[in-house]
């Protein structure tokens, strides 16, 4: 038998330890509530690993991993938040091998094509990274009143925010919808159905740099069996969706209407684009702030 | 509700009497000087004058720059007198569908022109606004029940002042987002409630036209006044036919509107039931949308505030425009060891407001809009007290004919009573203490609204801290109920998204690309 991880290493009689992918909720790795697991197969057909396949109950509890860590997060000061997601591409570009040989092995990408999505969402997160302390600046105001009083507007974390992040681009695309949301003090819960192992060895980065643990919950799965529950569940408080807006988006916002959620769809291009400038892209770090305005009065 | 019949009913409501000086000198225990109006003195009556109104009998729907005389008609009533005032034509589904093709029309033309040229449409428009600000405040004060010096002072003046802050925002809207691209949407459907008709037109209006949109407006079936006179000013102006277009009704018009599948944009303010249905009937549509719902505002007193600015405030957090304002301070969170003071200020306080006609500029509290929110107004404090609150209500005489209630407070309230859950939208005030900072915050937080919070502190690192903890979109520190054109307002939660006022305020009726 070869080594599922590495079909180049000779075996040479000794077994390697195959690795068991489970989920990231709360800063653990976890594994299903459900006991239900997907076979995932590298891009030649065969077996790879079993992934968790997360269940309603796994969405609930990372909406509580997401909700408890959210006063920790949003309440740090923005410079230590960027100090914190900086370090995912330090982390990102000390286990450059491994990813490239997952896009490799999961997206059926080339060498180079493995090496330049690589590039580009490292190079993407340090963007996002460093937009924490800035966005506030760059998008908030002093506004001008015409009454006597100091009036600003800031941005503020919207709150827990679900990602059902891109199928076409396995890495380019979760750290370009995940970024924008824990930039500016939100915390996420993610369902990924495509590439799961290429998820799971993501949160690995994640808990390796310098996260508190619920900032980021990596659930595995299919999107349809969390989609009902992503929709309606009463804390999560926006959703950004990306995908071909259809009968799942429609179902989505419907159900969000419930409690007046924030639902963003974004359509999925194909896969090389989501390398271009063009993907990187302030807006979507508005769609995850509330505008807080405060007034106070001047005078003696 | 008289005070007669209340307390018959309901042994736990205490009336608010005006304070004689003797009376004062007895509560003086509580440290509180008597403000000695009391019945010292009668007020004279102060009555505007209605004359200017320049009523016509009916007012149409306003489409491609001309009033339609066609359609069912209904009336509007002063909800003060119960007068009729004239009657309105509603807008049907074909009538809806008409003003969105005149705004389509008049898409290409109006986007097209160079921002400095809608901005001096927009300016005129403030203009001429201010120029008519006493005929306007007239007709706003008839057709809603709000005191004459609210809509002379601040409906009217906001109104104009809308128009001419976004004036200057129409040839600078690429600098409005950085590194950005922006373009107009296209063609907005606006919905606008009763509680403050022209203003709530000039919120929705202003923006979208300098952005470079147009519009299909429909005022609430109860005020539909001002909105028309703002049409007359239109063709007054001679803005470009089709670009603003009011169509009038109730539901029926409301969901033709937010239906039609020619918009590329809604934008409702009202209620979060309301809210909702048009999110849900939106989903799948990509219509783009913006909501400004409900709240249930907190309104904090620490003991370090400066206690009587506090007691002006919360009378203007939950009094101003009969608190049918859905940012309303409706829940006052007193810190425990100023209580009494606090609400022996506030009882004071409350004997001297003047409620009755809304025209006279003496008045402090008007008419509620209709019956049906008297009523609700009444239901709600009704369930206050059986479940177990304590009313305290002014001692006044209402008028008879009109839609009135007098100003009210609830003590005794605990998180779990109704009236400190739900939206009232009128004069009914609840009182609840803290005894902590962290306490105030989470009973404040313990809401699923989120449009606005008072904070009082003289402390000014506290006052910033507790601001930056309310889950509300507009936090007033030592004051309540300020509002201004270049403020953003909106809401967290199911209060809504999206802002008005402001640079965020254009975000809405733009297509912002990175």
């Amino acid at each position: 038998m070869s080594d599922p991880q590495n079909p180049e290493s000779p075996s040479q009689g000794r077994q390697p330890v195959a690795k068991t992918y489970k989920m990231f909720v709360g800063g653990q790795f976890v594994r299903s509530e459900g006991g239900k697991v997907l076979r995932q197969e590298n891009s030649q057909g065969e077996f790879l690993a079993n992934t968790v396949r997360a269940s309603r109950k796994d969405l609930r509890d990372a909406v509580v991993g997401a909700r408890k860590a959210l006063g920790g997060w949003s309440g740090r000061g923005a410079f230590q938040r960027s100090q914190v997601m900086y370090r995912v591409c330090e982390v990102l570009e000390s286990r450059r091998e491994l990813f490239e040989q997952s896009l490799q092995r999961v997206a059926g990408m080339s060498r180079e094509q493995a090496q330049q999505e690589l590039d580009v969402a490292i190079d993407r997160w340090f963007w996002y990274s460093g937009w924490c302390d800035k966005f506030a600046q760059v998008s908030g105001s002093v506004n001008p009143v015409a009454t006597p009083f100091f009036n600003f507007t800031l941005p503020e974390a919207v709150g827990v925010v679900a990602l059902l992040p891109s199928a076409r681009s396995p890495l380019a695309g979760l750290v370009s919808g995940l970024a924008p949301i824990v930039a500016v003090g939100n915390t996420a819960v993610v369902v990924v159905e495509q590439a799961p192992t290429l998820a799971v060895e993501f949160a690995e980065v994640i808990a390796a740099s310098d996260f508190p643990g619920g900032v980021v919950q990596i659930l595995t799965g299919q999107r349809k069996d969390l989609l009902e529950t992503v929709g309606s569940h009463a804390d999560v408080d926006a959703i950004q969706w990306f995908g071909s807006p259809g009968q799942e988006s429609a179902n989505l916002e419907t159900l969000a209407s419930d409690r007046v959620k924030r639902v963003h769809l974004h359509r999925d291009p194909e896969p090389e684009a989501w390398l271009e400038d063009s993907m990187q892209r302030l807006d979507w770090i508005d769609q995850c702030v509330e505008w807080k305005t405060a007034w106070h009065p001047r005078g003696i | 509700m008289t005070k007669e019949s209340t307390s018959a009913k309901f042994p736990l409501v205490h009336p608010i009497e005006p304070l004689s000086p003797a009376a004062s000198r007895e509560e003086s225990g509580q440290g509180v000087k008597d403000l000695l109006f009391g019945d010292l003195w009668e007020y004279a009556p102060a009555p505007e004058s209605s004359e200017v109104s320049g009523a016509r009998d009916h007012y149409g729907n306003f489409i491609e720059g001309q009033f339609e005389d066609g359609g069912e008609r209904f009336a509007s009533h002063n909800p003060a007198t119960e007068e009729l005032l004239f009657e309105v034509s509603t807008a049907d589904e074909a009538c809806v569908d008409r003003a969105v093709t005149a705004a389509r029309r008049a898409l290409p033309r109006w986007s097209g022109l160079p921002g400095v040229e809608r901005g001096k449409f927009l300016y005129r428009l403030g203009r001429v606004i201010q120029e008519r600000s006493r005929e306007l405040a007239v007709c706003e004060t008839l057709d809603n029940g709000k005191p004459i010096k609210e809509s002379r002072d601040v409906d009217v003046p906001l109104a104009a002042a809308h128009f001419l802050y976004y004036a200057g925002w129409a040839d600078k809207l690429t600098y409005a987002f950085p590194g950005a691209k922006v373009a107009p949407l296209g063609v907005v459907g606006q919905v606008i409630p009763w509680n403050f008709p022209l203003l709530m037109a000039a919120w929705k209006i202003a923006p979208a036209l300098a952005a470079g949109n147009t519009v299909v407006l429909k005022p609430a079936p109860t005020t539909p006044w001002t909105a028309s006179r703002l049409a007359e000013i239109l063709q007054e102006i001679e803005l470009p036919p089709g670009v603003v277009n009011i169509v009038h009704g109730a539901d029926a018009t409301g969901r033709a509107l937010v239906g039609h599948s020619g918009l590329d944009k809604v934008s409702f303010t009202g209620s979060t039931e309301v809210g909702k249905e048009i999110q849900r009937k939106l989903a799948g549509t990509g219509t783009r949308l913006t909501l400004e719902l409900g709240g249930k505002g907190a309104n904090v007193i620490f003991e370090d505030a400066p206690l009587d600015q506090a007691v002006e405030g919360i009378v203007q957090g939950i009094y101003f425009n009969q608190g049918q304002v859905c940012c309303a301070g409706s829940r006052l969170l007193v810190q425990e060891s100023v209580h009494d003071l606090v609400l022996a200020k506030l009882r004071q306080r409350v004997a001297t407001l003047r409620v009755g006609d809304p025209m006279d500029k003496n008045t402090d509290v008007g008419a509620l809009n209709s019956a049906e929110q008297r009523d609700k107004v009444q239901r709600l404090s009704e369930i206050g007290l059986q479940e177990g609150a304590s009313m305290h209500q002014l001692a006044c005489d209402l008028p008879e004919k009109g839609y009135f209630f007098a100003p009210t407070y609830f003590t005794e309230v605990s998180a779990s009573h109704r009236i400190a859950r739900e939206e009232i939208f009128g004069p009914v005030l609840t009182v609840q203490t803290f005894r902590t900072v962290k306490e105030a915050v989470d009973l404040a937080n313990n809401t699923r609204y989120g449009l606005s919070a008072g904070v009082w502190s003289d402390k000014g690192s506290k006052l910033f801290q507790v601001a930056g903890a309310m889950r509300a979109g507009v936090v007033w520190g030592n004051s309540f109920n300020q509002f201004d054109p270049g403020s953003p307002f909106g809401g967290y939660q199911e209060s809504g998204f999206g802002r008005e006022g402001g640079r965020h305020g254009l975000r809405p009726y733009l297509e912002v690309r990175s």
